[in-house]
């Protein structure tokens, strides 16, 4: 039965900040192993859309249901600070933009990829390693890089480290912010495919905030098209880029430069 | 009473408004294990990082009948030790000692004396920053909540740290302890080495950060548990060789250069302990020759 239930429910969801409008009036459900893109243009209150379902930022509107490991649906936001931070570091991900935010620059690799797993009680240096190791493989960075600082490692190596932080404690929903953004085209297309794999082997809900349509075509069974706050689209995704209904939304796709 | 009492001053310097402020906050801190409790720190006629915090608490607890004795790095005889015996017995009026069994208050700045501890007695501790996480997580809003919900493994990530760069937990002092199995606590820049003594001392443990603006305290009989992980176990500081002086084995020992052509000496940090121990006839591989002995 509650593989019936969505694995998050989001309802009439809306962030204004005073007299301007983040976005309003979002909702969807997201089911386990399903990847949402969200696209639009700057501006478009993606990202706000994204740090309020990620509970970083606290909803004007609406309200966000999630499915616990338990199967009951709760409403994040009215979780305790403890469960709420809880989630956020065993049952949720998020991967930002500049993996400088994600990750903790001063500290090793391996103590990146191990942090969430000490946070949740681990106190076996050697298991440790060994998963920080195993991690690293995953999003293939070479085990030999295990003690050097993410300062040290170039753009498409910091967004892979930050992706593997995030997946050592089996998340089931990731929330991603551009995560290919600032990358050049072929780091970007060995980041996509890992992800793509990455994905579909850990049977991942992922939400992921994009400007990119390549990126959203790639990675994800649907899109949700925003504009000036709200959104204006949605659908299965090859459905919307090849049969686009909204004028803005066929503006978009017609923008991508075809090589 | 080896001065006589400055007039002008009240009893200990501070006046009773901010001691009992200080009491306050030192009853706090004590019905709640290693939490860190702000407190209105004053200014002291000293220098930040000389011993304010210790001094404030040192002058809040203090009585005409109490015996003070103040260590620093465990000397008796250094200019921060001095200075604030020579304080106390001037402001206070209060006697002092050098020896620890004789004394009721401690003031220490980065050590606890080898000799064992009893029950009334207190240690002051001098603290510099009495933020355990200060250095991993620099916002004091989210280390404050991290303390709020027990969220401690960002702690394990710098001992972590250490094993991976240094094959070893390479922190020697101010080494993470949990007290009373709740809150993580700084035992201020002492070395890991003194840490098992604060394991269920009968003496009561204050710790003052002026410049900070924390009191914190350990209670007598109170677990104190330093970190470590289940395959890298928490180890104390070894030494090769005893005291050059007296000959312990198993006490903290501090490094001595002797002259510019490489020699060098390990003798006891605490001087107390050292001074007894040589009273009774102890000797070490570098100690003069005993008087009537073999010239």
């Amino acid at each position: 039965m509650t593989q019936d239930l969505p694995l998050l429910s989001v309802r009439r969801l809306g962030k204004s900040y005073g007299a301007r409008t983040g976005c309003r009036d979002v909702s969807f459900d997201i089911h386990a192993g399903e990847v949402l893109a969200v696209v639009g243009e700057s501006g478009s209150g993606k990202s706000t859309l994204l740090n309020v379902l990620s509970t970083q930022l606290a909803p004007t509107t609406g309200e966000i249901h999630y499915r616990m490991r338990d199967g009951v649906m709760r409403d994040v936001f009215a979780l305790s600070d403890a469960e709420r931070r809880f989630l956020l570091r065993t049952d949720w991900g998020f991967v930002h933009q500049d993996p400088a935010q994600g990750l903790r620059m001063t500290v090793s690799a391996g103590a990146n990829v191990g942090e969430r797993l000490m946070a949740v009680g681990q106190r076996h240096y050697g298991h440790i390693r060994h998963t920080a190791v195993d991690w690293l493989g995953r999003v293939e960075i070479d085990a030999g890089r295990i003690d050097d600082a993410p300062r040290s490692f170039s753009g498409g190596m910091r967004q892979r480290l930050q992706i593997a932080r995030n997946l050592v404690t089996h998340p089931r929903l990731v929330f991603m912010d551009e995560p290919t953004g600032g990358l050049d085209v072929s780091v970007q297309a060995r980041l996509l495919d890992l992800l793509r794999g990455l994905v579909a082997d850990l049977g991942l809900s992922v939400v992921i905030v994009t400007h990119d349509l390549a990126v959203a075509r790639l990675l994800s069974h649907r899109i949700m098209v925003m504009r000036h706050g709200t959104v204006i689209e949605t659908g299965l995704t090859d459905q919307v880029l090849d049969d686009p209904r909204e004028p803005y939304t066929q503006l978009l796709v017609s923008s991508v430069l075809q090589v | 009473m080896n001065a006589p009492t400055l007039t002008g001053y009240n009893f200990a310097y501070l006046d009773e408004q901010t001691k009992r402020m200080i009491r306050r906050a030192i009853l706090k801190a004590i019905a709640i294990p290693g939490y860190q409790v702000p407190f209105a720190s004053r200014e002291m006629p000293m220098p930040y990082g000389w011993g304010t915090g210790g001094v404030q608490v040192t002058a809040s607890v203090i009585g005409p009948q109490d015996v003070l004795k103040v260590i620093d790095q465990g000397s008796d005889d250094t200019t921060n030790a001095v200075s604030i015996r020579a304080f106390f017995a001037r402001t206070a009026g209060v006697a002092t000692t050098t020896a620890t069994a004789d004394a009721t208050i401690i003031q220490t700045r980065h050590r606890i004396p080898e000799a064992p501890l009893t029950d009334g007695q207190i240690l002051v501790y001098q603290v510099p920053i009495p933020e355990p996480l200060r250095f991993l997580e620099p916002r004091e809003t989210e280390t404050r909540t991290m303390h709020a919900l027990e969220e401690y493994g960002l702690m394990h990530v710098k001992l972590y740290e250490d094993i991976a760069r240094h094959g070893h937990i390479a922190t020697t002092y101010a080494y993470p302890v949990r007290v009373a199995g709740r809150y993580l606590m700084d035992p201020s820049p002492t070395p890991k080495f003194d840490n098992p003594k604060m394991h269920m001392s009968p003496a009561l443990q204050l710790f003052g950060a002026g410049r900070e603006k924390r009191i914190y305290a350990v209670p007598p009989y109170t677990r104190v548990v330093s970190l470590d992980f289940e395959d890298h176990p928490f180890e104390v500081n070894r030494f090769d060789k005893p005291c050059a002086l007296c000959g312990a084995h198993g006490v903290y020992l501090d490094e001595v250069v002797l002259d510019d052509r490489g020699g060098r000496m390990f003798v006891c940090s605490d001087t107390d302990h050292c001074g007894t121990r040589q009273e009774q006839g102890h000797r070490g591989d570098l100690s003069t020759p005993r008087e009537g002995s073999a010239a």
